[in-house]
């Protein structure tokens, strides 16, 4: 019997049911996008509260859109114009965003735990919308959805995540969702980004620090965004990552023909990618930003508005609904 | 007069476990034997019960002056009273440093009017634990000092530490070192491994203290001096200390109940597992037994850190460092090492006792003539921890609600009965 899930913190103690469940809702979710009137009434009267506590522009206007066009009301915080600067602690200040009445909240913070932490103190869904180097749960499904729809099914891939692993929670979302499902992931990226030990932290990992024998046989590459703030740690030349990791055609083709190509976004042409990858017909990059709010949607509707696992699909009623 | 009558008694300095009758007078024991008499002596009926010297805690923090919000010198005295221990050893980090001889008699001062066990204050190596400057060690030791320590902030310029072991050494003061390397600590949150991994969690390599511990040890060996080394968690700085015991080099260590109980692995998003030294691997830990088993470590202290309820409600990455610990100490002892067979009870009781005796240069003995300090426990005693319940003004224990077979039944400091369970 499928749980509902009181928060969505991360991916690692989802099951595999759980997964295909929330992919299955996304569905007719992706569908609804291409409609002429994006609204639907089904959280009418709900608000959400989106509170990042860090800085973001893509995912926090995602779920802005997901939350508008269930018909949510939104409530929006960010650190910079917020309390925070004056030195509130994060229980305050969520405890004061809870004391408006919010239905849940979606939260980005830069401590790893912070969701969880909020979650335990607060009687409201959770939704995490990335913590620290911890997970970003709602980017491991879209690509998981991504994935499933390009290739046809998710299970038993060869995947290759390119990149600085040991400080992506993109990363960690996405090993833990597709082991899960039965893929052999391989982690690349210059030696001090990929740690040993990250080879246990699901099964069938592999360590590899030669581009080219990563992206060998791969049926999906996962490029992650090298985050530029953090080339200083340690100090490392653009030029040297570029040599070694950056995903060029050339290196693309010793994948599967098939192959499809990931990134999270954004994107910084030059440097982890390509330009004629990023645009390339394998890129599926454009893809996921839609597919983020499908799946945003699908949550938003049983985290927020509380929606039994077996309720009728709101994505397929009539959309003249707009209010 | 007190008559403590049919306790088991342990004393390690001497190797004696026998029942026996123990005689207070005043601030003394004036006998040891076989059914005492003490004619219009109080009576304390000890059968089935140990009597040990009395406990010393080599590293706590007391937080007075300066954040008696977290605890006070009243408040954690009580707190040890509660876990046996009849003298606890104050480090310095407090509001002002105890770097200079004012400060330590203030400590001293406030103790004699509110402890309720022995306050040993340890003086700061370097004016406010800088790292720049010897602090004022002699005056310090004058005022009652009896150890020197940056506590939390490790000398990290060897030739400071060259010096104060010089000097320490000069004035008879052990050098207590909370080993870290701040280019390997870098900010870390917990001991780096999966787990860390796992919970993105910035990780503390292991040899983030090792490092360290070996250039104390290469220091020692150059100025001869006393070194101690606080909070001991890895089995790579176990090795440089037995390594320096070997050579004959005057080196000490010390090791917590809670990195001989948890380990890293028992880390989640919950502050009260957050500590300096972070709790180490399963193998560290296994270590650390064997080194408590085998004599190469010296005491177990509590590193007892109070820090207020708000400052630990707080992320995981920006909660402060550190936990509770007098009263869970001893039980954790029997528990975790004496239950499982893996240190018999006189060299626990050593542990608590004769052992960080040594490391100040002190005895620690049941015999007439010797100060009235003696702890009482149980092994078989059955109870539950409730942090709530503590005389503590902090709260901040992953020990919270944790049954245990064993616990301290009355702590004497200086023929008077502090605690009495």
């Amino acid at each position: 019997m499928l749980q509902r899930l009181p928060h969505l913190l991360g991916i690692e103690d989802l099951n595999r049911e759980q997964i295909t469940f929330i992919l299955d809702q996304a569905k007719p979710f992706q569908e609804f996008q291409r409609y002429p009137l994006k609204k639907l009434a089904t959280l009418r009267g709900k608000t959400v509260a989106i509170a990042f506590f860090e800085p973001s522009t893509r995912t926090r206007i995602s779920f802005a859109t997901a939350a508008a066009r269930l018909g949510a009301d939104t409530m929006a915080f960010q650190a910079e114009s917020s309390s925070l600067k004056k030195g509130e602690s994060l229980v305050d200040t969520v405890r004061t965003l809870e004391a408006m009445r919010p239905d849940g909240i979606v939260m980005r913070h830069s401590s790893s735990g912070a969701p969880e932490f909020v979650a335990s103190r607060l009687d409201i869904p959770v939704l995490n919308a990335g913590d620290g180097t911890h997970e970003h749960p709602t980017q491991g499904l879209l690509d998981a959805l991504t994935i499933r729809d390009r290739k046809g099914k998710l299970e038993g891939w060869n995947v290759t995540i390119l990149g600085d692993i040991l400080h992506s929670r993109v990363a960690r979302s996405n090993i833990h969702l597709l082991s899960k499902f039965g893929a052999q992931i391989t982690l690349c990226g210059p030696a001090m980004w990929v740690p040993r030990e990250l080879e246990n932290l699901a099964p069938n990992l592999r360590r590899s620090l030669h581009v080219e024998e990563a992206l060998d046989g791969a049926d999906v590459v996962m490029v992650l965004r090298v985050q530029t703030e953090r080339l200083h740690e340690p100090a490392l030349a653009p030029e040297e990552y570029i040599q070694g990791y950056q995903l060029t055609s050339a290196r693309l083709r010793l994948a599967r023909e098939d192959a499809i190509v990931l990134h999270p976004g954004p994107m910084n042409r030059g440097l982890e990618i390509e330009s004629a990858v990023a645009d390339g017909e394998q890129s599926a990059v454009l893809e996921q930003v839609t597919n983020g709010l499908a799946i945003r949607m699908a949550l938003l509707y049983h985290l927020v508005g509380a929606a039994p696992v077996d309720a009728p699909h709101p994505a397929k009623e009539r959309t003249n609904a707009s209010d | 007069m007190l008559l403590i009558k049919n306790g088991r008694v342990l004393d390690p300095a001497a190797n004696t476990d026998e029942v026996r009758d123990v005689l207070l007078h005043g601030e003394l024991i004036s006998g040891v034997g076989a059914n005492l008499s003490g004619d219009g002596a109080e009576i304390f009926d000890a059968s089935g019960m140990i009597v040990a010297p009395g406990f010393i805690d080599l590293h706590c923090h007391l937080r007075e002056p300066g954040q008696e919000l977290s605890e006070t010198i009243e408040t954690g005295t009580r707190s040890a009273a509660r876990g046996g221990f009849t003298a606890v050893c104050c480090m310095p980090n407090t509001q002002p440093v105890n770097d200079n001889a004012s400060v330590t008699r203030g400590i001293v001062e406030r103790a004699a009017a509110s402890g309720s066990v022995r306050v040993w204050p340890i003086g700061a190596a370097s004016m406010g634990s800088k790292g720049e400057a010897l602090a004022e060690i002699a005056a310090m030791k004058s005022a009652g000092i009896v150890a020197v320590s940056d506590d939390g902030k490790p000398v990290a310029n060897s030739r400071l530490m060259r010096q104060v072991m010089d000097y320490c050494d000069s004035l008879g003061l052990p050098v207590i070192d909370h080993c870290e390397d701040a280019s390997l600590f870098a900010g870390g949150v917990m001991r780096e491994g999966l787990q860390s991994l796992k919970l993105g969690l910035k990780g503390i390599p292991a040899q983030c203290e090792s490092i360290c511990v070996g250039r104390d040890v290469a220091v020692a060996q150059l100025t001869g001096a006393r070194l101690h080394i606080a909070h001991m968690s890895t089995r790579g700085s176990l090795d440089y200390v037995r390594w320096a015991k070997k050579q004959g080099l005057r080196v000490t260590c010390e090791v917590t109940p809670h990195h001989f109980t948890l380990t890293d692995e028992d880390v989640r998003y919950d502050t009260r597992y957050k500590m300096n030294p972070p709790l180490a691997s399963r193998e560290d830990r296994e270590a650390l037994i064997e080194g408590l088993a085998d004599g190469s470590i010296d005491a177990i202290a509590t590193d007892h850190a109070p820090h207020h309820a708000a400052s630990k409600d707080v992320e995981f990455d920006r909660a402060p460092f550190g936990i509770i610990g007098f009263e869970t100490a001893l039980a954790l002892g029997l528990t975790e090492l004496v239950i499982e067979g893996r240190v018999s009870l006189m060299r626990l009781v050593e542990l608590f006792t004769t052992g960080p005796a040594r490391v100040l240069g002190m005895e620690r003995k049941i015999s007439p003539g010797e100060p009235a300090d003696l702890t009482i426990f149980s092994t078989e005693h059955e109870w539950t921890y409730n942090a709530a319940d503590s005389p503590s003004k902090s709260r901040n224990t992953p020990f919270d609600g944790r049954s245990f077979r064993g616990a301290p039944m009355a702590t004497i400091v200086a023929g008077r009965v502090v605690y009495r369970r």
